[in-house]
């Protein structure tokens, strides 16, 4: 078989991998309630009395479920399924490694995508125009998988017990939340608050955001996408290697 | 019996987990068509062996080849079915669900894969409970269920890790069933066992394995046949004897007292018989009853695995 045919054939079976998750880990009225909710609730908490704008909390509200959604099951599915003792039967079927990490991450992605629609169509609905639905679109789905990547680093460590991974993914996920411009625009941060700002993903999905509902992004979009890009390939990698290492101790 | 290709090539292989050896250079081959028993005591490196061979984990040092493959590459994965040492079907999902996952796994085209899991299922006696989450499952239907996953993609080796540990007899029964079919149509099967009956009455050849290294590797009858010291006669008299008296008779390599009864150890168990009928009648004492006895698979096992840890 050829290198061509061997990716194609991983690549499926990568994507049964996220079947598999989404009907296992992210079909659940729970899980898909509390992707809605909670960042719902974490944004109204600090945008309320602040008399924001609609437009100006959109692109705010939209980055914060894509990322907590994104990143919300991903670091858990590994853990999860050492405990169930699944993850020695996916290991031992024809696919690599890779492909299973490959597999967590679309399922992660189909689930951020999915859940980030409704707050954007209750927008459209309560009148908030959408200028560049296609740079909105791609920067959508580049996030998505940027941050569902970023949550397969998390899960990386090699713990049975996923109350242990989601603790240490809630310290570094709030942390970025607060550096990313949600709150206070880009153009309004100190220099030095900028930045720290740069270092997150989350800053770029939402100044895409901000070009695409506000027309007013601080950075040129075509940067908001390589920076993304970047970050995404980067999670990738990362996740993959990292879970290479560590696999042997999780069986 | 084995009379095929080598289809499992096992060279030195070696694993360290924290510096302790649990897998220490053992080499084997296992032919076509083989079933080939794996026994050892909890600890003695089985698990990890298997884990290395379905390529779960690495090894350190030594090579495995399955079919000529290295072993956890795509196409030595491609051709074993595993079932593993611990219950994993997917809880969350159906017997079908589970069996339809493996299908999408192992590349198996969906009409194919929905012809193989209705055949598996009933000739695992799942049918009807087909559409049912397996958290419903007994441990039984579950374990029943592992092994309908392993085979869907019709390997031609099967890897089992204890697969009948804990189970009830109907379902352990099953499954010894299907596994003799399996050999009978040419299937090549490595079974990892502490069960000494289960493997005296499936394998063609075992190995034993202690401390991470083999003991012994021959088929079962030989390796019972092979621990001569092991034959024994057991009496019983009509009066008690003391114990020093029957040691002294000739070929008698040691004697325990069983209840009412004697067993006696030698390497020639028809000459004991004599000696001992003769000792009787020259004292007039009444044999109640005697019969020679074997040594079991597990015997063997024990006798060798003691060996071992003597030679330690």
């Amino acid at each position: 078989m050829t290198d061509g045919r061997i990716v194609l054939q991983q690549v499926r079976r990568a994507l049964s991998i996220a079947k598999k998750d989404i009907r296992i880990y992210y079909s659940k009225g729970p899980v898909i309630i509390f992707g809605i909710l909670f960042p719902l609730f974490l944004f109204l908490s600090f945008a309320i009395g602040r008399n924001l704008s609609l437009d100006f909390m959109m692109p705010g509200l939209l980055g914060m479920i894509l990322f907590f959604t994104a990143t919300a099951i991903s670091p858990a599915v590994a853990p999860w399924e050492t405990q169930a003792r699944t993850l020695e039967r996916l290991m031992s079927c024809p696919v690599t490694l890779p492909t299973i990490v490959l597999g967590d991450v679309l399922a992660s992605f189909a689930f951020g995508v999915a859940i980030s629609f409704i707050p954007l169509i209750v927008g459209i609905a309560i009148g908030i125009s959408v200028s560049q639905p296609i740079i909105l679109a791609f920067g959508l789905i580049l996030a998505a998988f940027c941050f569902s990547s970023l949550g397969l680093i998390f899960s990386a460590t090699p713990a049975s017990t996923p109350s242990t991974i989601m603790m240490l993914s809630s310290m570094v996920k709030f942390p970025v939340v607060f550096i990313s411009g949600i709150f206070i625009p880009l153009g309004d941060l100190p220099q030095w608050g900028r930045a720290i700002a740069f270092v997150s993903p989350l800053t770029y999905f939402t100044d895409i955001a901000r070009h695409s509902l506000q027309q007013n992004g601080y950075l040129p979009v075509a940067t908001d996408v390589a920076v993304l890009l970047g970050f995404s390939i980067f999670f990738l990698v990362l996740a993959m290697r990292l879970h290479q290492r560590t696999m042997p101790r999780r069986i | 019996m084995p009379v095929g290709s080598t289809v499992i090539e096992v060279r030195n292989l070696t694993k360290r987990y924290d510096g302790l050896l649990a897998v220490d250079g053992i080499s084997f081959e296992v032919r076509e068509g083989e079933f080939f028993g794996f026994l050892g005591p909890n600890g003695a490196g089985k698990t990890t062996t298997v884990r290395i061979l379905t390529g779960v984990i690495k090894a350190d040092g030594g090579t495995a080849l399955i079919m000529g493959s290295r072993a956890g590459s795509l196409k030595a994965k491609q051709v074993a079915g595993v079932v593993p040492e611990m219950s994993n079907a997917y809880n969350d999902l159906s017997g079908w669900g589970n069996l339809m996952l493996m299908a999408d796994l192992y590349g198996i085209a969906s009409s194919e894969a929905k012809k193989r899991s209705e055949s598996l299922l009933r000739a695992l006696g799942l049918l009807e409970r087909k559409d049912s989450l397996v958290k419903t499952y007994s441990k039984g239907m579950k374990q029943r269920l592992i092994l309908g996953m392993a085979l869907i993609s019709d390997p031609q080796i099967l890897f089992l890790d204890e697969p009948t540990s804990g189970l009830d007899v109907q379902s352990a029964r099953l499954i010894k069933e299907l596994l003799r079919s399996l050999t009978e149509s040419g299937k090549t099967i490595f079974l990892t066992t502490h069960d000494m009956d289960e493997a005296n009455q499936l394998c063609d050849r075992v190995a034993i394995i202690n401390q991470g290294r083999l003991a012994a590797i021959d088929a079962p009858e030989k390796l019972r046949t092979a621990t001569s010291s092991l034959h024994s006669v057991e009496v019983s008299f009509g009066s008690a004897v003391p114990l020093e008296t029957l040691e002294k008779l000739s070929g008698v390599s040691s004697v325990k007292k069983l209840g009412d009864k004697y067993r006696l150890y030698t390497a020639s168990p028809g000459d004991l018989v004599t000696s001992l009928v003769n000792y009787c009648c020259s004292c007039g004492l009444k044999i109640v009853s005697l019969s020679t006895l074997t040594p079991s698979l597990e015997d063997a096992f024990v006798a060798l695995t003691e060996k071992e840890a003597k030679n330690d």
